[in-house]
């Protein structure tokens, strides 16, 4: 069967078994857009191709599948840099197709032309420019072997113009020829033994759960694992969901906005079991100061991360799931034998009882001020952002998959929300990319149509990506926008307030510039607006009952709120700063 | 080696576009640095082989091989430790040297196995090959009689031959007969 190269990529990406791409035509890849009226794969146009990035991440994030993004070349492929490290950084599995100038132009600085290998061979897992029609099957096929294997990443094919118009003979590989591509699978069966071994030992053991759980398929063999041996869990921001927070061996979220007792806990912790974590320096603060008692386990299916920031006294390559399960295996007898009887770990579990205690997350109760601020009354209370998301966490059905944006309500949703079940949190961890909310809840919502999709965001945040809405009440994607508009860049502001002597230097965005409300009504949404505490279960149950288009709700915040605890960067996190209405318990403690 | 902090990796690479690139970009991302780089085809057209020496005073060994060994295209990483590899490397060096140093510099030359390669009224070029330790040391016995240019290839290695060995057999089978 000849096809052309265009009708070739169409159809290699319905071999691949993709249903749905996120993209924006343009010169280069135009052939490429003509078979894809006649495909069977939904296409979804985007307003900006930044934006399709972020919908294939928040697309694979909820469903383990890879997303697709399809660009023309120069600044298309540019604009979709930003997904592409943020994909890497979050080690998440997106193909992108860009169009490219035909090969004879390639190096005379044709129009829209740019070196799109070159520019992302650093964000991606690999990339291929395809200089010949034949080999478009085959390198598709690579494409998502690459991406979806090992340690999943992005990876991007790059298709000149007149590739996509040669013609050629339509075969499918029955096999990948990437001789320098091993990804790892079973762990070393010796390495577990020992494991195992410093397991039983341990007196104040922590579990570090990573991302690299859910990239696995690992949440169950965790619980099993978790549930074994009594140890308690911390879920990183990349593994909020992984464990669920209701167990009571989870202590939630470590890091520079943790909570005191899964910082504290790996700070006193003589054995971290890192499962598919990295030592990010948002996790360890400063790193000569960081669990200083523990020994480590270290399970990652990248071998570059054992030892990178933190040499492990055993370091298992391997995937995560699989270790984790010879992990139960080995540790069964030891629990037959009464090895592993919880009492071994009273005291442990005492005292983490003990600072989960004294140290809740906090935040101060609304007071009614007048127009100074000052609280002596009149004026209605302002509005906490921790109480929307409580109230957003409480009033949503169970699975609700919740995305977010990047800055301080990034850190409230992760803290404040209860996560029950993988895949139901979207966010940019290691990138920190703003904007990434909005189109990340959208590809969420296209790939998990049945389950609720609500994204929290900043005003800052929601100014960068919004467009996206367009896109979503163009294609009857009913999402849900909660943005917490504080009227600043929050995150920055909070950094200026605390290391800067409060010299808050262009952080002010004004609350009602854009009208967020009007913004979302020209979009196609429902625009609300939240001012006071007795407003906010209103909007959220009339959200909620919005299915046919998204929501956009304006919650206007306090802007002085500040996300506690924090472990100031650069700093041990034995110097933890608290909520300040906890601060002399920590003295005292 | 003479500098402990230098590593030398034997890198196995597809032979495709853009290979040298990845793992050139790898290194400059990384903040790993290259002393020496030399890249050809090997027998099998299919593969490149790229011998790096590495300065690895900024991150340990293990992390830059780990990393490299992500690239798709590379295919295999062999560390040689220099007792246990033949090292070789090529310097051509454009010497000034009038008639009346001329001789003192073939002389030299010779005794280091270089052959001359050009001679002009001042100048003439030497080409040496062997091993690194012996190309410094008549770089610095040039560089008395004062250095016009100097390019040297950066150092190749193969695995040493063990006496016991297959191949090590085998290769002395072929030059007796």
């Amino acid at each position: 069967m000849q096809l052309t190269g265009a009708q070739a990529l169409v159809k290699s990406l319905e071999t691949q078994g993709v249903e749905v791409m996120f993209g924006l035509p343009g010169g280069c890849i135009l052939p490429v857009y003509d078979p894809i009226i006649e495909s069977p794969i939904r296409h979804i146009l985007v307003r900006h191709e930044q934006g399709a990035g972020h919908m294939a991440e928040g697309y694979a994030h909820v469903t383990g599948r890879p997303g697709v993004a399809i660009v023309t070349s120069g600044p298309g492929a540019t604009n979709i840099v930003t997904p592409l490290c943020d994909a890497y950084m979050d080690s998440i599995p997106i193909v992108v197709i860009t169009g490219q100038v035909p090969t004879g132009a390639i190096g005379t600085d044709a129009f829209q032309e740019a070196d799109t290998t070159g520019i992302t061979m650093g964000v991606t897992k690999h990339n291929w420019l395809v200089t010949d029609a034949a080999d478009i099957p085959r390198v598709i096929a690579e494409a998502f072997h690459v991406a979806t294997t090992g340690r999943p990443g992005p990876v991007l094919v790059d298709v000149p113009k007149d590739v996509s118009l040669q013609t050629m003979e339509w075969y499918w590989p029955d096999s990948l020829d990437l001789p320098g591509y091993r990804p790892p699978s079973h762990p070393d069966a010796k390495a577990i033994a020992d494991a195992a071994e410093l397991i039983t030992a341990a007196r104040r053991p922590v579990i570090y759960a990573g991302g690299g759980i859910l990239k696995s398929h690992a949440s169950a063999a965790l619980r099993e694992l978790a549930e074994m041996t009594g140890i308690p869990v911390v879920t990183t921001l990349m593994a909020r969901g992984a464990f669920p927070d209701s167990h009571p061996l989870c202590l939630g979220m470590p890091g520079m906005h943790g909570n005191y007792t899964a910082v504290t806990a790996m700070q006193q912790a003589d054995l971290l079991i890192a499962l598919g974590s990295r030592f990010d320096d948002r996790v360890t603060g400063k790193v000569s100061a960081f669990a200083p008692h523990a020994k480590v386990i270290h399970v990652d299916i990248d071998k570059a991360e054992i030892g990178k920031v933190r040499r492990p006294e055993i370091g298992i390559v391997a995937d995560c799931r699989l270790a984790t399960e010879a992990l139960v295996s080995a540790l069964t007898p030891r629990a037959a034998a009464g090895e592993l009887e919880p009492a071994r770990l009273a005291d442990w579990i005492a005292q983490l009882r003990h600072w989960q205690e004294r140290f809740p997350l906090a935040y101060d109760d609304a007071v009614e001020t007048d127009a100074t601020g000052s609280s002596a009354g009149g004026h209605p209370p302002l509005l906490k952002p921790q109480f929307v998301l409580e109230t957003l966490r409480d009033n949503t059905p169970a699975g609700t998959i919740l995305a977010s944006g990047v800055g301080q309500h990034q850190m409230w949703a992760s803290q404040y929300w209860h996560f029950e079940r993988p895949n139901t949190w979207v966010n940019s961890g290691g990138l920190g990319t703003m904007g990434f909310a909005v189109p990340a809840a959208i590809g969420a919502k296209v790939g998990r149509p049945d389950a609720m999709v609500w994204a929290v965001d900043g005003d800052g945040c929601f100014q960068m990506t919004a467009q996206e809405l367009v896109t979503a009440s163009a294609e009857r994607i009913p999402v849900k926008i909660a943005i917490l508009n504080n009227a600043y860049l929050g995150m920055v502001r909070q950094w200026q307030h605390m290391f800067y002597e409060e010299r808050y230097s262009e952080v002010y965005l004004s609350p009602d510039l854009p009208d967020y409300v009007g913004w979302a009504e020209s979009m196609g949404c429902v625009g609300l607006r939240v001012e006071h505490p007795e407003e906010v279960l209103p909007a959220i149950d009339k959200a909620n009952q919005i299915d046919d288009r998204p929501v956009v709700v304006d919650f206007r915040t306090d802007s002085m709120e500040q996300v506690f605890p924090m472990v100031p960067a650069g700093a041990s996190n034995d110097d933890i700063v608290v909520h300040p209405s906890q601060r002399d318990r920590l003295a005292a403690s | 080696m003479s500098d402990p902090r230098h590593h030398l990796l034997s890198v196995l690479v597809e032979n495709k576009a853009g290979v040298l690139t990845r793992v050139a970009s790898l290194f400059a991302r990384r903040g790993y640095n290259i002393f020496s780089l030399a890249v050809a085809p090997t027998d099998d057209p299919r593969l490149s082989r790229i011998s790096i020496v590495v300065d690895v005073e900024s991150s340990p060994l293990e992390q830059v091989i780990a990393q490299l060994d992500k690239l798709i295209n590379v295919v295999e990483i062999t560390e040689l430790h220099p007792d246990e590899a033949r090292e070789a490397e090529l310097l051509l060096v454009t010497v000034s040297a009038g008639a009346d140093a001329r001789a003192q510099v073939i002389q030299l030359a010779g005794v280091f196995g270089g052959q001359i390669v050009d001679v002009g009224r001042d100048a003439l070029t030497v080409m040496l090959a062997g091993a690194p330790e012996g190309l410094d040391d008549f770089e610095d016995l040039m560089g008395s009689y004062g250095i016009v240019e100097l390019q040297r290839t950066g150092r190749v290695a193969l695995p040493k031959l063990r006496a016991d060995s297959g191949a090590a057999s085998a290769a002395l089978t072929a030059e007796s007969a």
